[in-house]
C-alpha cells in the first residue's frame, strides 16, 4: 500500500514528529511504501540541518535524511511555509526539498492513504 | 489531473491564536485549483474562523477571513458548520461571513465517512 | 474509518469531539491521548460507553514511556507501530482530530 505522511510540527517541541518517523519506518519495514512525506506548518523546521540536538539525544533531522536515502522517502517542504519561518535551500538538510503545496495534494490523490500527524 | 477525489478539510481551531486556520485556507484553494471535490467542516472552535467583522488591526496581522469569501470563486461551496459547536458559542448562521449549511453531528460523521481524504490541521 | 486521538481527554474536548462525531469504526489513541484508556480517570465511564460503539486502541509504546502501561482499561486493544499502520491500511481514511 502506498501511503503519504503529512507533519505538521517542527521537531523536539511536539511529539508528531517523533511519531510520523516511528509510523513511516514501520511501514516500509512491513512491505508498504511511504512514498512522500509532506512537512508543513511548524513541521517544516524539520529540514533545518543547522539543529544540533545533545549528543545523548536522538537526531531528528539526520533521522528522516537517513530514511530518505536508504528507502528513497520523498521529504517535501512546503516552501510558503518555509520562507516564513526562514527555511530556505542554504540551510535545508540532506534528502529535503522544498516545492509548493500542490505536492501534498498530489499526496492526497495518488496514495491509497494519507497519514497526519500533529498538534 | 484527472483524478478526482473527495477531499474533507477539518476545521477546528480558532483563527490567529496560532496559524493553522491561515496555512489550511491556503491548502484548500491549491486543492481546489487541483479540480478535487473539496468539502470544509467547522467544529469546535474551527467555526469561529467563519465570524463576521474580524478587525485584526489591533494585533498587527492580516485578516485573512476576506478569504473564506473567495472559496466560491474556487467552486468551493461545500461549507459545513456542526449546530452543537455554533450553538455553544452563541453564535448563529447570521454571524458566518458566508453561507454555510448547518448540519448535526451525526451528520457531519456520516459526511466524513463518504470521502477518500480527510485533512485536519 | 480510523480515528486517530493525541490529547489528553482531562484537558481538551478532542476525543468527546470524536466520540460524538464519529459513526463507529476504529479509533487509536496516540501521544498524550494515551491516558484516555487508563483505569481511574474522571473519564473511565464515558470511555467504555464508547467501547460499545467503537473498536478502541492504544498505542502501546506512548502509554509504556507514560509510565501506565499495566493500567490499561480491559476491552482496549494494544498495538504497536506495526499494528498502527495496519490499522491505517485496513481502513479506507483516517482522521487526526488535530
Amino acid at each position: 500500500m502506498k501511503f503519504g505522511i503529512v507533519v505538521n510540527e517542527g521537531p523536539y517541541q511536539h511529539q508528531a514528529s517523533d511519531s510520523a518517523y516511528l509510523f513511516t519506518k514501520a511501514a516500509i519495514e512491513n512491505g508498504h511504501e511511504v512514498w512522500r512525506v509532506f512537512f508543513y506548518h511548524d513541521g517544516v523546521n524539520n529540514a533545518s540541518k543547522l539543529t544540533e540536538p545533545p549528543q545523548d539525544d536522538r537526531h531528528i533531522v539526520n533521522r528522516w535524511s537517513k530514511l530518505a536515502e536508504e528507502h528513497k522517502v520523498d521529504l517535501v517542504v512546503c516552501v510558503a511555509a518555509a520562507l516564513r519561518r526562514g527555511i530556505k535551500d542554504e540551510n535545508l538538510a540532506q534528502g529535503f526539498r522544498i516545492s509548493g503545496l500542490g505536492q501534498l495534494v498530489e499526496s492526497g490523490i495518488k496514495c491509497d492513504r494519507l497519514v497526519t500527524f500533529g498538534d | 489531473m484527472s483524478e478526482v477525489k473527495k477531499f474533507m478539510f477539518v476545521n477546528r481551531k480558532a483563527p490567529y491564536g496560532t496559524i493553522y486556520a491561515l496555512e489550511s485556507l491556503e491548502v484548500v484553494l491549491i486543492t481546489a485549483a487541483f479540480d478535487q471535490d473539496v468539502s470544509l467542516m467547522f467544529l469546535d472552535d474551527g467555526v469561529y474562523q467563519l465570524k463576521k467583522g474580524q478587525q485584526t488591526k489591533g494585533i498587527e496581522t492580516k485578516n485573512f477571513s476576506p478569504a473564506y469569501r473567495a472559496l466560491e470563486d474556487y467552486d468551493v461551496e461545500k461549507l459545513y458548520v456542526d449546530k452543537e459547536s455554533m450553538d455553544a458559542r452563541g453564535l448563529t448562521e447570521e454571524d458566518f461571513l458566508v453561507s454555510v449549511t448547518v448540519l448535526s453531528r451525526a451528520e457531519m460523521g456520516a459526511l466524513m465517512d463518504e470521502q477518500d481524504v480527510v485533512l485536519s490541521f | 474509518m480510523l480515528h486517530i486521538v493525541n490529547k489528553s481527554p482531562l484537558t481538551s474536548n478532542t476525543l468527546e469531539s470524536c466520540l460524538n462525531t464519529a459513526t463507529g469504526g476504529d479509533i487509536l489513541l496516540i501521544e498524550v491521548g494515551v491516558y484516555a484508556v487508563t483505569r481511574g480517570t474522571a473519564v473511565e465511564a464515558k470511555l467504555r460507553a464508547a467501547m460499545g460503539k467503537f473498536r478502541v486502541h492504544v498505542l502501546m509504546p506512548d502509554l509504556d514511556a507514560r509510565g501506565l502501561g499495566d493500567r490499561l482499561v480491559e476491552g482496549v486493544l494494544p498495538v504497536d507501530y506495526a499494528g498502527f499502520v495496519e490499522l491505517a491500511a485496513s481502513n479506507k481514511t483516517c482522521q487526526s482530530w488535530l
